[in-house]
C-alpha cells in the first residue's frame, strides 16, 4: 500500500513536473520567434525621375522590405536589381570605373545583368524590370 | 583573517553560520610554485576584466538608449556629452577584448599543463561555456553602437548561423528578431547582452569558481612527482592573493594607457539603405573561424561551403569541450607529446587564420 502510494505520487511528479516544463519552454521559444513582419508584398515601385538621375551613378531604394540598386550606366542605360549580395546578405555597390556590381564585404563581383562574376557569391542577383513613363522611372518584378 | 573582520564579530558570525569552509580556505589553501606557477594567474585576470565589464556595462545604461533612431546618438552623447562617458565606453570595449584575449590565454594554458584532467574535467567544461558565453558577449555589443560595421558584420554573422542544416533558417530569424537586421535586432541583441547573458555568466562563473576553490590548483605532473620536501607552496591568503591584485593592478594600468590612447572608434551610423562599405571584419576572435569559412570552396561533398564550415566548428568546439573525457585506446595517440602537439597545432592554427584574415 505504502510503496504503491508512494508511486503513485511519484508518477503524479514527474508528469506534472514535465508538463510544467512544456508549459514554461513552449511558449518563451514560441514568444522568442517574432511575428511575420506586416508590410506588404510589393511588385512595382516609383523611383523618381530621369532627369534627375545622374549618369554613371546609382541609388539603393526600398522595395517592399528588400533593397534595391537603381543604377544609370554613363550610357544612360538603367539597371534594377535587388540589392542583397547572394554570400551573406551584405548590400552591393555600383562601381562606375568598372561598371560593374561590387559586395566590398568580401569583394564579390557580379555584371550588371547580376550575374556573379567572381569572389565568393554563389548565386546571381535577381533583376527587376526597369520602364520610364514620362520621365516617371519604374521598378517591377518582371 | 580574525583580526581583519574584528575577532567578536568573526566568532558571532562562525557561532551562527559554521564559517569552517571560508576559514579552511583562508588558512589551508596553497598554491604551488614551479617555473609554470605565472599561468595560475590568467584566470584572475580574466575574473578582474569580467568586474570591469560589468561596472562600467552598469554605468553605459544610465545613458545608453537601445532602438534604431537611439542607440548611435546616445553613444555619441555618452563620448561627447557625458563627462568621462569616453573613459567609461573606451574601458568597457577594451576590457572586452582583453577579458576575451585572457580568457583564451588562460584556457591554454589549462591545456598545457595538462590541469583539465580527472579530476578536474568538469572544470574545464564550465570554463568552455564561459568562453563562448563570451563571445556572445562581444558579438551582441558589437552591435549596440548601431554603426555600419557592426550593422554589416551582424549580417554576416547572423547570415552564417543560417547555414547550420535543418533549424538554420529558425535559429536566423530568432537571432535577428525577424527576417532582417533592424531595431529588432538591436532590441534583442541589447536584452542578450544586458540581461540574459549576463545572468548565464554570472552562474557558471559561481560553479567554475566553486569547483576550483574546492579542488585547489592542480599541480603539473613533473611537480606531482618531487619528493615532498622539494615541493615548493605558498599560501593562497595572502601570499597569493597580494600577487594576484599586484597584476590586477598592473592590468588595470594598461588598460588604462590603452583607453586613454586608443580611443574606440564610433564610426557612422548604420543605414539599412546604404552599400556595405569596404573593411567589414568581425571581432579579432571570430577572424579565424570567419577566414577558414572564406577559404572554404562553395561546395564541399554534398554540402555547401559555409553549411560545411558550420558543421566543422561546432563538431571542433563540442570535442575541444569534451577532451577531457576522451579516452584513446590506441597508444600513439594516448602519449602525453601527441596531446601537446595537437594543442600546438590548435593553436597555430588560430593565429595563422587569424593572421591571413587581417592581412586581406
Ligand atoms: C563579459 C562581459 C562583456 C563583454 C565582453 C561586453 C562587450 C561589449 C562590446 C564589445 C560592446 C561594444 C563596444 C563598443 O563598440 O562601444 C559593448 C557595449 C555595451 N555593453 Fe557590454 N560587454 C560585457 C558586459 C556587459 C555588461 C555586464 C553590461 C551591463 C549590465 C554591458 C552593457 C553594455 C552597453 C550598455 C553597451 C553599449 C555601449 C557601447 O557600445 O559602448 N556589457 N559590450
Ligand atoms: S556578403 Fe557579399 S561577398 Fe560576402
Amino acid at each position: 500500500m505504502g510503496i504503491n502510494r508512494r508511486y503513485f505520487f511519484k508518477t503524479l511528479l514527474n508528469i506534472g513536473g514535465l508538463g510544467a516544463v512544456g508549459a514554461v519552454s513552449y511558449p518563451v521559444i514560441e514568444f522568442m520567434d517574432p511575428p511575420k513582419s506586416g508590410e506588404p508584398n510589393v511588385s512595382s515601385i516609383k523611383a523618381g525621375k530621369t532627369s534627375e538621375f545622374e549618369y554613371g551613378s546609382a541609388r539603393i531604394l526600398k522595395f517592399g522590405r528588400k533593397p534595391v540598386i537603381l543604377i544609370r550606366e554613363k550610357s544612360g542605360e538603367f539597371h534594377a536589381l535587388f540589392a542583397t549580395c547572394t554570400h551573406l546578405d551584405c548590400i552591393v555597390q555600383y562601381r562606375n570605373d568598372t561598371n560593374q556590381i561590387l559586395c566590398a564585404c568580401h569583394n564579390g563581383v557580379f555584371d550588371l545583368k547580376g550575374r556573379n562574376v567572381s569572389g565568393p557569391p554563389p548565386k546571381p542577383l535577381t533583376e527587376l524590370a526597369v520602364n520610364i513613363l514620362n520621365d516617371e522611372i519604374i521598378i517591377s518584378t518582371s | 583573517m580574525k583580526n581583519m573582520l574584528g575577532p567578536k564579530f568573526f566568532l558571532w558570525l562562525d557561532g551562527r553560520y559554521n564559517l569552517e569552509p571560508i576559514k579552511n580556505l583562508i588558512l589551508h589553501k596553497k598554491v604551488p610554485v614551479h617555473k609554470h606557477t605565472l599561468w595560475y594567474y590568467m584566470g584572475g585576470v580574466t575574473l578582474f576584466l569580467f568586474f570591469i565589464q560589468l561596472a562600467t556595462g552598469i554605468l553605459l545604461l544610465m545613458y545608453y538608449q537601445p532602438g534604431e533612431n537611439n542607440a548611435y546618438e546616445s553613444l555619441k552623447f555618452i563620448l561627447i556629452k557625458v563627462k568621462f562617458g569616453w573613459l567609461i565606453r573606451n574601458l568597457h570595449a577594451w576590457s572586452a577584448n582583453l577579458m576575451i584575449f585572457f580568457a583564451f590565454v588562460h584556457m591554454f594554458s589549462v591545456f598545457f599543463t595538462r590541469a583539465y584532467k580527472n579530476p578536474r574535467e568538469l572544470t574545464w567544461v564550465s570554463g568552455f561555456i564561459l568562453l563562448v558565453l563570451g563571445m556572445a558577449f562581444g558579438f551582441s555589443g558589437y552591435l549596440l553602437p548601431w554603426n555600419e560595421l557592426a550593422f554589416f558584420a551582424t549580417k554576416v554573422g547572423t547570415d552564417i548561423a543560417g547555414a547550420v542544416p535543418f533549424v538554420g533558417e529558425e535559429l536566423k530569424i530568432i537571432l535577428r528578431g525577424g527576417e532582417d537586421v533592424t531595431g529588432a535586432t538591436l532590441s534583442r541583441f541589447f536584452g542578450f547582452h544586458v540581461a540574459i547573458l549576463p545572468a548565464i555568466f554570472t552562474i557558471f562563473l559561481i560553479i567554475h569558481l566553486l569547483m576550483v576553490q574546492r579542488q585547489g590548483m592542480s599541480e603539473p605532473e613533473f611537480f606531482k612527482n618531487l619528493p615532498e620536501g622539494k615541493k615548493k607552496y605558498i599560501s593562497f591568503v595572502p601570499d597569493f592573493a597580494m600577487r594576484d591584485f599586484f597584476l590586477w593592478l598592473l592590468v588595470f594600468y594598461l588598460l588604462l594607457f590603452l583607453t586613454v590612447f586608443y580611443q574606440w572608434e564610433l564610426g557612422l551610423k548604420a543605414n539599412s539603405l546604404a552599400s556595405a562599405p569596404a573593411g567589414i571584419k568581425p571581432e579579432w576572435y571570430f577572424m579565424f573561424m570567419f577566414q577558414s569559412l572564406k577559404i572554404l570552396p562553395p561546395h564541399i561533398l554534398f554540402l555547401e561551403g559555409e553549411t560545411f564550415g558550420v558543421l566543422f566548428f561546432s563538431a571542433a568546439g563540442l570535442f575541444w569541450m569534451i577532451i577531457p573525457f576522451i579516452k584513446f585506446k590506441n597508444k600513439l595517440l594516448s602519449k602525453q607529446s601527441f596531446m601537446r602537439y595537437f594543442g600546438i597545432l590548435v593553436v597555430l592554427f588560430i593565429i595563422i587564420m587569424t593572421v591571413i584574415g587581417y592581412l586581406e
